[in-house]
């Protein structure tokens, strides 16, 4: 870090603007000098509105949160890619030193369907919880459980879990793919608790619900195109589309499920 | 007027006191459970937690949270663990060796009931979590992994790689989620809760701002659980969100509500150093990497410019573990955070601005291998990369210590309620189970333990209590929600009205807070800088009021949401320069330069300090009223707390 501490670079920037989510966008274009290469992008997204907030016009929308890419919350496409040209990272894991002076930067939202437009760089994502709604969990109820060590999960089980369940929701994947598919999301929640004994008892009725709830909410198919797993900050694999898939087929055929199940929207 | 504080701590021995409260509390019978909602402002662990929780126990919950979604809350970025008294390595832990352990890290400033409890209820939490599919680390035997973190000297400590806090907030969430669509939560999304109602001396309701579309609104149930976080943002860098704040609770504060030790804030000691005058947050670097980093400045001060790899053994002072041998790296936090402060202050710091010390992995390297490193601590490796553009398994992590939790905030009685009945808090928003200092992977156990374990059985013991009055339900048209509402309004619109005329941004007034906060009511407290920080709050407020630049409008507007926030933190820093100033002692993360100890150690002050001190509000400008808990010390006896 100290080493290039004051190196600075000058750079332009072309940013979505969007008053509403009816509203027509635009591109609008701001310069900045002196960027210290080693500020996060967020930060000399920060600068920018001080800028903008001094000549008295309204600042520019973007949501961050926790800065260290954990809550999933920042979602901007930099240079056409979800978070950026750094692979395994979200935005607000992007340094400036990634880009060189005199560059021009192009910062758009999410664009999906299923993720409109509330203001500027702020998209509405609530449909990844009504995914996560629809059977995104184990079924336990607060109360008494068998002693955790009960139930002994082999380490390679537990990581490979753990890997699935690193998904931050941050709807990368979404952004990325040309279908604008919700795949790698839904397979990385339906694979973490398919692996664990704990998800067993409504591993059927869990993966049929989030396919069916994944397609209501407009997100496209997935045809194998793998921009999810490239732009996706933590590394989930597109294995787990293929388990998801095999999963639903697996549900989807099984006769105890349909006697017992009933309609996707009936519920047990 | 005195205010009566009553903790209501149960009948009979320590173990027994939780079970004794279980056994008296009143119930409400299933079929009428249904008559009754509670509000849950926020969505951590606390809060999703204890939503889902009172959800299946049949009432009807609104969830709100000022995010898209619940996930995002700000327990979402906690690292390195929770502690649970499982003993399963069979290191002699045990509940009460937790309890013990967190009285002391606490330095003896916490109340014996509570932290029994807590320690009690860890145990069902581990179950609790792996029963909803929490991947935690585990061994080839298929068994759960523990490992070691500050203040303890044994295993305890469960984790699920560097991302506990995600895998439990996210198994907490799953259990919420599984609520919502049952229908008995109803998630309030994209709000921001501005007051809360009080009808009849109860708390009966919020308001609300829709932060996308500006509404204003009200929302009425019968009893009111505020899980929002901590205050750590007041410093303006901290580890905290970005959205953390401190606005429910303060407002809370401001109808009445105590506001309990205020000054008690924690200082995290591993945290990548402060870089230039424009960053927005620190990141920290979990505490469990001192189970095989070794901290350390070099002897000789010409020496801290220089490559560290060239620097030989005999010539670096690994201080921890010199001045703390049986705990040695893993000393307690604001131990060790004052050390960090004390080398740099003799001119022994490292880096640019020498404000840091070096946190080492060559001789685990050396001993485990790189691939064992890898796997133990790999994505917090990572993250020191992508932040630092250094590669810590070649060099050592230079590290300083940031603002991370806050020990205060609203006083809580036994069953987690305010001084406004009906009103309760949970997890970092109250004050109740650290004492003056918490010790690492013990801000999950006890998120989840109120939320889980506690709320669910006060709560219910609350509308059981007062089912007469509170089946009589109230309305929103109430004239407590028509003018609490007015207030609100009102005070939006005057910051849009002033912000048009000022020259001073909102991050600049908060800047100029964070600075003065971090340097008078930082790692170390003066008579002198107290009154200072107080003065210069004052400015600040003056700054805030007449010369606030703000512009965009009501809609969504982040910068309009920092102003309203920004405007409670000038209030609550004055609050913490006035109780770090009446408490003329040094206890954990509170070190009043004028009380310590030869060797530079906190010294405590138990005649006239063993209490909480908790703050009453009298108004914008007047001097609030300090109000005292005289804690109890039954079966701890209070020591000098010692990590030598």
């Amino acid at each position: 870090m100290s080493a290039s501490q004051s190196k600075t670079i000058n750079i332009r920037l072309r940013v979505w603007r969007q008053e509403s989510r009816e509203a027509q966008g635009f591109f609008e274009e701001h310069e900045l000098k002196g960027v210290l290469v080693d500020m996060s992008f967020l930060e000399m997204l920060d600068v920018l509105n001080e800028q903008i907030i001094k000549s008295g016009k309204r600042p520019l929308e973007f949501e961050s949160d926790c800065r260290e890419g954990i809550c999933g919350t920042c979602s901007l496409v930099v240079q056409g890619q979800a978070h950026g040209p750094v692979r395994g990272a979200t935005t607000c894991q992007l340094y400036m030193r990634t880009f060189v002076d005199g560059e021009t930067i192009t910062i758009e939202p999410w664009r999906a369907k299923a993720f409109p437009v509330i203001r500027d760089l702020v998209t509405d994502r609530r449909a990844f919880d009504r995914i996560q709604m629809a059977g995104g969990y184990t079924g336990a109820k607060t109360g008494p459980h068998a002693d955790a060590n009960a139930i002994l999960i082999p380490k390679d089980l537990a990581d490979r879990a753990m890997d699935a369940a690193a998904c931050i929701g941050c709807g990368a994947c979404v952004a990325a793919c040309p279908n604008a598919s919700a795949s790698l999301f839904t397979s990385a929640k339906v694979t973490q608790l398919a692996l664990l004994p704990q998800g067993q008892a409504d591993r059927k009725r869990r993966v049929i619900r989030m396919v069916d709830q994944m397609d209501k909410e407009g997100f496209g198919s997935c045809s194998n195109l793998q921009e999810c797993e490239a732009a996706c900050p933590k590394k989930i694999s597109i294995q787990n589309i293929a388990i998801m898939k095999q999963e639903y087929l697996k549900a989807a055929l099984a006769a105890d499920f349909r006697a017992g199940m009933g309609s996707a929207d009936g519920g047990a | 007027m005195s205010i009566e504080l009553n903790p209501g701590i149960p009948e009979g021995p320590l173990s027994q006191k939780w079970d004794n409260y279980k056994a008296n509390m009143k119930l409400v019978n299933p079929a009428n459970k249904r008559k009754y909602s509670v509000i849950v402002v926020g969505t951590g662990l606390a809060g999703a937690s204890a939503a889902a929780s009172l959800a299946e126990l049949g009432y009807e919950v609104k969830s709100f949270c000022t995010h898209d979604s619940a996930r995002r809350a700000h327990s979402i970025a906690a690292q390195g663990g929770i502690n649970a008294a499982k003993s399963y390595p069979n290191d002699g832990d045990s509940v009460w060796r937790l309890f013990y352990d967190t009285i002391k890290g606490g330095d003896y400033r916490a109340r014996e009931a509570n932290v029994y409890r807590l320690a009690q209820n860890s145990t069902s939490i581990i179950d609790q979590c792996v029963s909803q599919g929490v991947p935690f680390a585990r061994e080839y035997s298929g068994e759960l992994a523990n490992r070691s973190f500050g203040g303890a000297q044994v295993s305890r400590t469960f984790y699920a790689r560097g991302q506990t806090g995600q895998q439990l907030l996210l198994g907490a969430y799953s259990q919420l989620m599984k609520e919502v669509e049952k229908g008995k939560v109803t998630l309030f999304p994209y709000r921001e809760m501005l007051d809360v109602v009080m009808v009849d001396g109860k708390a009966r309701g919020i308001i609300t701002r829709n932060v996308t579309t500006g509404e204003v609104e009200r929302h009425a149930a019968d009893a009111v659980v505020l899980a929002t976080g901590g205050y750590g943002r007041v410093y303006f860098l901290s580890t905290n969100a970005m959205n953390s704040n401190v606005t429910a609770i303060w407002r809370a504060h401001r109808r009445g509500a105590l506001f309990g030790n205020p000054c008690y804030v924690q200082i995290h000691p591993t945290c990548i150093p402060v870089s230039g005058n424009y960053q927005a947050k620190l990141t920290l670097m979990s505490e469990s990497l001192r189970n095989d980093g070794r901290v350390w400045v070099p002897k000789k001060k010409e020496d801290c410019k220089k490559d560290p790899s060239t620097i030989p053994d005999e010539d670096r002072d690994y201080y921890l573990e010199r001045k703390y041998p049986s705990f040695g790296n893993l000393a307690p936090r604001d131990i060790s955070s004052r050390a960090a402060k004390e080398v740099c202050d003799e001119g022994r710091g490292v880096g640019e601005s020498g404000l840091a010390v070096y946190l080492d992995f060559r001789d685990a390297i050396k001993r485990d291998g790189e691939a064992a490193i890898r796997e133990r601590y790999g994505n917090l490796f990572d993250m020191y990369h992508e932040i630092t553009n250094e590669n810590p398994y070649r060099s050592p992590m230079r590290i300083y210590p940031a603002v991370h939790y806050t020990m205060g905030g609203l006083w809580v009685d036994y069953s987690l309620q305010t001084t406004l009945p009906g009103l309760f808090a949970a997890g970092e928003a109250n004050f109740s189970d650290h004492g003056a200092n918490r010790l690492g992977a013990s801000a999950l156990m006890q998120g989840l333990s109120d939320g889980y374990f506690i709320l669910p059985y006060t709560v219910t013991n609350y509308l059981g209590t007062h089912a007469q009055d509170l089946l009589k339900k109230v309305d929103v048209n109430h004239a407590a929600f028509e003018s609490a509402e007015k207030e609100v309004r009102a005070e939006i619109d005057r910051m849009l009205e002033n912000g048009k005329k000022g020259k001073r941004t909102v991050t600049e007034i908060y800047r100029d807070l964070g600075k003065v906060v971090w340097d008078k009511i930082g790692m170390a407290r003066s008579e002198q800088g107290l009154k200072e920080a107080l003065a210069e709050i004052e400015k600040l407020q003056k700054d805030f009021d007449t010369d606030l630049l703000l512009t965009g409008d009501s809609k969504l507007n982040k910068n309009l949401e920092m102003a309203g926030r920004l405007r409670d933190l000038l209030e609550l820093g004055a609050l913490m320069a006035r109780d770090a100033l009446e408490r003329k002692e040094s206890c954990g993360g509170h070190f009043r330069v004028e009380s310590q100890t030869p060797d530079g150690e906190a010294q405590r002050d138990d005649e006239n300090f063993a209490h909480v001190a908790a703050w009453e509000y009298k108004g914008k400008g007047q001097v609030p009223v300090r109000h005292q808990e005289k804690l109890v010390y039954e079966n701890v006896k209070l020591s000098v707390r010692s990590y030598k």
